[in-house]
C-alpha cells in the first residue's frame, strides 16, 4: 500500500522512533560525559483509526515525549513518523510528494495537556477559549449555536450551571475545570487523533469515567482515536478495554510490554508490568494483595545513563546475569498478541541458565540488614 | 483521662483530637460560604484516618482546622481538643501564635497539598533539615543523626539527599525527604493533605507503604487526606467521608468499602475505576457537588441521591449510628434500605463468583 510502514488504516504509525535530547544539569550531580537523555528509544507503534491506544509507565519513561512525537508536534532524532501514510516530517519540510499538507495534519492530530492551566490562555473567558475552534471547524455557525454547543458541552462534563462557567476565566476554574475545559476544546476540532496526556488524572475519581465514557462516546460517534496516556492503570485499563484496544507499557524510553488490554492485564508478562499491577490500588480489601515491593530499587535510575542490558534489570525481581549484558527485544510467546521485552517469554533462552544475581543494592533487603545502600542513581553509580 | 463510652461514632477512646461543630467559613461577595460545616470528628491515638472526598468538599478545610491554620480571610469556629500523649488537653483554636507555632512541627506535623514547592530552592535539603531543628531548640548533631535514619528507612541515600538542592531531587524523592523532614521532630500526628497526588502510582504504592511502616514503628496517629479512595483503602484503619462539607460516613475502612452505609459512599465505590470492577458495570454520579454559598437544604445529597423524599429535603440526617455501640455510621434516613436498593457493583460481583 504505502512505503515504510505507513499504512492508510493506521492513523499514525511510528517506526522505530527515537527521541534524544542533550541535556546538561546533572539531575543527580554525576558529571558523566554527553549528557543525551534517551527519551524515547527505538519504538514502533502503530495507532488504528477508530481505536484506543493506552500508553503506561512511570514519571519520566518518555510516555509524553512519544506521545507528542506521534501527534507530529515533537520531531524525532530517529525513525519516521506517518499520518495516513504521509511520513509527517516531510509534510513539514515539504520534501517529496506531500499528499497530506501539514496544516492538515496538525488539525487532525490535537492534545489534552498534561497540565492545562498553562495552555489555556488566562485572558479569555471559557466561551471565548472554546469559541474558536468552532470557528475554525463550523465556520457556518452562528454566536447563538455556538453558545449552545458550548453549553451543552459545559454541562455534559459536571460544568454546572453551564452559562456561569462560561463568563470565567482560567484563574477561576479549580485544575480539574481547566483539564475539561481542555477537552472540550479538544473534541470541537474535530480531530482523527486525540493524544490525551494524564487527561483525566487531574480528575476527582467519580469524574473520571464520565470523562472516559464522553470520550469514548466520540471515538464512537466520529471514529476519533485517541492516545491516552497515564500512570494510572485502572484509568488504562478503563477505557482501553471499553473499546477493546490496546496497552503498551514503557520503560526508561522503551516500550516493554504492548498488547490487547485484556491479554496484557490477564497475563502480564513483563516483570514490570507486573509491578504496576502491584502499584494499582484495589478496593476490594479481600484480595490479600502482597505488601512487598516486587521492585528491588524504588527509584528510577538516572535516565542519561541507564543501566546495561535489559534497562530493568537495576529493579527487576527476576533479573539474572545476562540480563546486565544482554537486552531483551520484544517477543512474543505464541499463545497471545502481546509482546514482552523479557527473556522470560522464551523457554529457550540462556537466561534459565544463568546465575541469579546476588542481593546486594536490594531496597528491601537493605531494610532488613540496616546496611547503607540507599536506592538513589543506581544507573548512574555503575 | 476518662474513657468514655462511645455515644455517636464521631467519639471514639482515647482521641488525640476531638473535632467538634467545627466550621470553615469565608465571607464571599456571593454570599457567606461555609467550607466546612459544623463537623464533629474524633481522631483514635495511633490510627490511620483516611478522610476522602470530591474536589471542593473541605478536605483540606479539615486539615488546617486540626492545626487552626487557615489561610485568611477564613473564619475557625467550634472546638478542637489536642490530647498530648503527657501533658494537658490544648485548645487548638484560640491558641496564641506562638503557642500553635510551637505544637505544629513539634507535636503536630504536616505534609500539604502542594508541598513539594514548599522546599526552598536556594537552600540544601540538609539546610532544611538543620533550620528546623534548631529553629524548635532542638540539638542539630543528634537531629541530623535522626534525620539520617529516616531518610534510609524511606531508602534514599542521607549523605547524597542532604547535600543535594531540592530541583536535583526526582518528585519521589523530594516528596520522601519531606516526609522526613516533618518526622525530625519527632511528632505525635501527621496531618498529610494530598501528599502523593503529583506522583505516579508506583511511587505512590511505595511511599503508601513505607508510611504504613513508619506509623506503626512509631506509633503516630496519621489523618490521610485524598480524594483518591482506592489510594487509601489499603492504608487506613478508619475511613471518613466528607461530602458538600460535612462528614456523611465514617467506619473501620474494612466495613466502609464492602459495606458502605450513605448513597454517596456507595456511588463514590461504583463510579471508581478499578482492574477488578467490570468495566460495563461501572457508574458515574450523576449531577454535580454543592457550591458552598448554595448548599441544598436537607441532606445536602439530596438533590443527586436515587433514595431522596420529602423527608430528605427538609430534614438533616445527623451522623450516627442506630446502635450507639456501632462504630460505623452514615448520615442519612434511609439507611436501611440502601443496601438493597444501591447495589455494591464489587460486592456483588464477588457474591457470583
Ligand atoms: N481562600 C478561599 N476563599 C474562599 N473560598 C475558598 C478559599 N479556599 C477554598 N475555598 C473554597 O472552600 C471549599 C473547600 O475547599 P478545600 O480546599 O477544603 O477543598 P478540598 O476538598 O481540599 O479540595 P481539593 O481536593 O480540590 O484539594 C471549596 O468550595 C473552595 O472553593
Ligand atoms: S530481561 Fe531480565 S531484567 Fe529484563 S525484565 Fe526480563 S528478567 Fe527482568
Ligand atoms: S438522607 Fe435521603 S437524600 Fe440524603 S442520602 Fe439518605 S436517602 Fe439520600
Ligand atoms: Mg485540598
Amino acid at each position: 500500500m504505502s512505503s515504510e510502514g505507513g499504512s492508510d488504516d493506521h492513523v499514525v504509525s511510528l517506526r522505530d522512533v527515537e527521541v534524544h535530547f542533550e541535556s546538561d544539569s546533572g539531575l543527580f550531580g554525576f558529571g558523566g560525559d554527553a549528557d543525551v537523555v534517551k527519551a524515547v528509544d527505538g519504538v514502533s507503534l502503530d495507532v488504528p483509526e477508530n481505536d484506543i491506544v493506552a500508553l503506561v509507565g512511570e514519571s519520566g519513561c518518555g510516555k509524553t515525549t512519544l506521545g507528542k512525537t506521534a501527534i507530529g508536534v515533537q520531531r524525532p532524532t530517529g525513525g519516521s513518523v506517518h499520518y495516513e501514510g504521509q511520513d509527517v516530517w516531510k509534510a513539514k519540510d515539504r520534501e517529496g510528494d506531500v499528499s497530506i499538507p501539514h496544516e492538515e495534519i496538525r488539525q487532525s492530530l490535537q492534545i489534552i495537556h498534561q497540565d492545562p492551566g498553562a495552555s489555556l490562555n488566562p485572558n479569555k473567558t471559557v466561551q471565548h477559549t472554546l469559541s474558536a475552534p468552532l470557528r475554525i471547524r463550523k465556520p457556518g455557525m452562528d454566536t447563538f449555536e455556538r453558545r449552545d454547543r458550548i453549553h451543552e458541552m459545559l454541562s455534559r462534563v459536571g460544568m454546572e450551571p453551564p452559562d456561569d462557567y462560561a463568563k470565567r476565566f482560567p484563574h477561576q476554574l479549580s485544575g480539574g475545570e481547566k483539564q475539561r475545559v481542555a477537552l472540550i476544546r479538544a473534541l470541537l476540532m474535530n480531530p482523527d487523533l486525540i493524544l490525551a496526556d494524564e487527561a483525566v488524572s487531574a480528575l476527582d475519581v467519580s469524574l473520571r469515567i464520565d470523562m472516559m465514557d464522553l470520550m469514548l462516546e466520540l471515538q464512537d460517534e466520529f471514529g476519533t482515536s485517541f492516545l491516552f496516556i497515564s500512570h494510572n492503570l485502572s484509568n488504562a485499563s478503563y477505557i482501553a478495554g471499553k473499546a477493546d484496544g490496546r496497552i503498551g507499557i514503557m520503560y526508561l524510553g522503551e516500550l516493554v510490554e504492548i498488547g490487547p488490554i485484556d491479554e496484557v492485564l490477564g497475563n502480564p508478562q513483563h516483570p514490570y508490568t507486573r509491578a504496576l499491577m502491584w502499584a494499582t490500588p484495589n478496593l476490594d480489601p479481600d484480595i490479600e494483595d502482597p505488601p512487598d515491593s516486587p521492585l528491588r530499587r524504588i527509584d528510577v535510575p538516572d535516565p542519561r545513563n541507564p543501566p546495561s542490558g535489559c534497562r530493568f534489570h537495576t529493579r527487576c525481581p527476576e533479573a539474572r546475569e545476562v540480563c546486565t549484558t544482554e537486552s531483551p527485544d520484544l517477543y512474543a510467546d505464541g499463545a497471545s498478541d502481546a509482546e514482552a521485552a523479557c527473556f522470560r517469554v522464551l523457554d529457550d533462552h540462556e537466561y534459565w541458565d544463568s546465575p541469579e544475581l546476588d542481593e546486594e543494592g536490594d531496597d528491601r533487603t537493605d531494610l532488613v540488614d540496616e546496611s547503607d545502600h540507599g536506592g538513589l542513581a543506581d544507573g548512574a553509580a555503575e | 483521662m476518662t474513657t468514655m463510652q462511645p455515644t455517636d461514632v464521631s467519639t471514639v477512646e482515647d482521641p488525640i483530637f476531638e473535632v467538634r461543630n467545627t466550621s470553615v467559613s469565608f465571607d464571599m461577595a456571593r454570599g457567606e460560604s461555609n467550607v466546612l460545616d459544623s463537623v464533629s470528628m474524633d481522631v483514635r491515638r495511633g490510627e490511620v484516618l483516611g478522610v476522602v472526598g470530591e474536589s471542593g468538599s473541605g478536605k483540606s478545610m479539615f486539615a488546617s482546622a486540626l492545626l487552626d491554620a487557615v489561610v485568611d480571610p477564613g473564619m475557625v469556629t467550634g472546638d478542637i481538643t489536642f490530647h498530648p500523649e503527657s501533658g494537658e488537653p490544648v485548645e487548638i483554636l484560640g491558641l496564641p501564635e506562638d503557642e500553635i507555632k510551637r505544637i505544629r512541627w513539634e507535636q503536630i506535623a504536616m505534609v500539604f497539598q502542594g508541598a513539594m514547592s514548599s522546599f526552598n530552592p536556594t537552600m540544601t535539603v540538609g539546610a532544611h533539615f538543620e533550620e528546623t531543628l534548631s529553629v524548635h531548640d532542638r540539638p542539630v548533631e543528634a537531629g541530623m543523626d535522626r534525620a539520617r535514619d529516616l531518610l534510609s528507612e524511606l531508602y534514599l541515600e542521607p549523605a547524597q539527599v542532604l547535600g543535594s538542592y531540592p530541583h536535583e531531587l526526582s518528585g519521589g524523592m523530594k516528596q520522601r525527604a519531606l516526609i522526613a523532614l516533618a518526622l525530625v521532630l519527632d511528632p505525635e500526628v501527621l496531618v498529610m493533605d494530598e501528599p502523593t497526588a503529583a506522583l505516579d502510582l508506583l511511587m505512590q504504592r511505595n511511599i503508601i507503604e513505607l508510611i504504613k511502616q513508619i506509623a506503626a514503628e512509631r506509633d503516630l496517629t496519621i489523618v490521610f487526606i485524598t480524594h483518591d479512595l482506592p489510594l487509601v483503602a489499603n492504608l487506613a484503619d478508619r475511613l471518613a467521608v466528607l461530602y458538600a462539607f460535612e462528614f456523611v460516613e465514617v467506619g473501620p475502612a474494612y466495613e466502609v468499602l464492602t459495606g458502605a452505609k450513605h448513597p454517596y459512599t456507595r456511588a463514590l465505590l461504583n463510579s471508581t475505576p478499578n482492574l477488578d470492577t467490570p468495566r460495563e458495570e461501572m457508574q458515574p454520579i450523576a449531577g454535580a457537588a454543592p457550591d458552598p454559598v448554595s448548599v441544598p437544604d436537607g441532606c445536602s445529597y439530596h438533590p443527586r441521591c436515587p433514595l431522596a423524599d420529602e423527608r430528605c429535603v427538609e430534614e438533616d440526617p445527623p451522623l450516627d449510628a442506630d446502635d450507639p455501640a456501632d462504630d460505623h455510621a452514615a448520615a442519612c434516613h434511609y439507611v436501611e434500605r440502601v443496601r438493597e436498593e444501591i447495589p455494591l457493583t464489587l460486592q456483588e460481583v464477588r457474591r457470583h463468583e
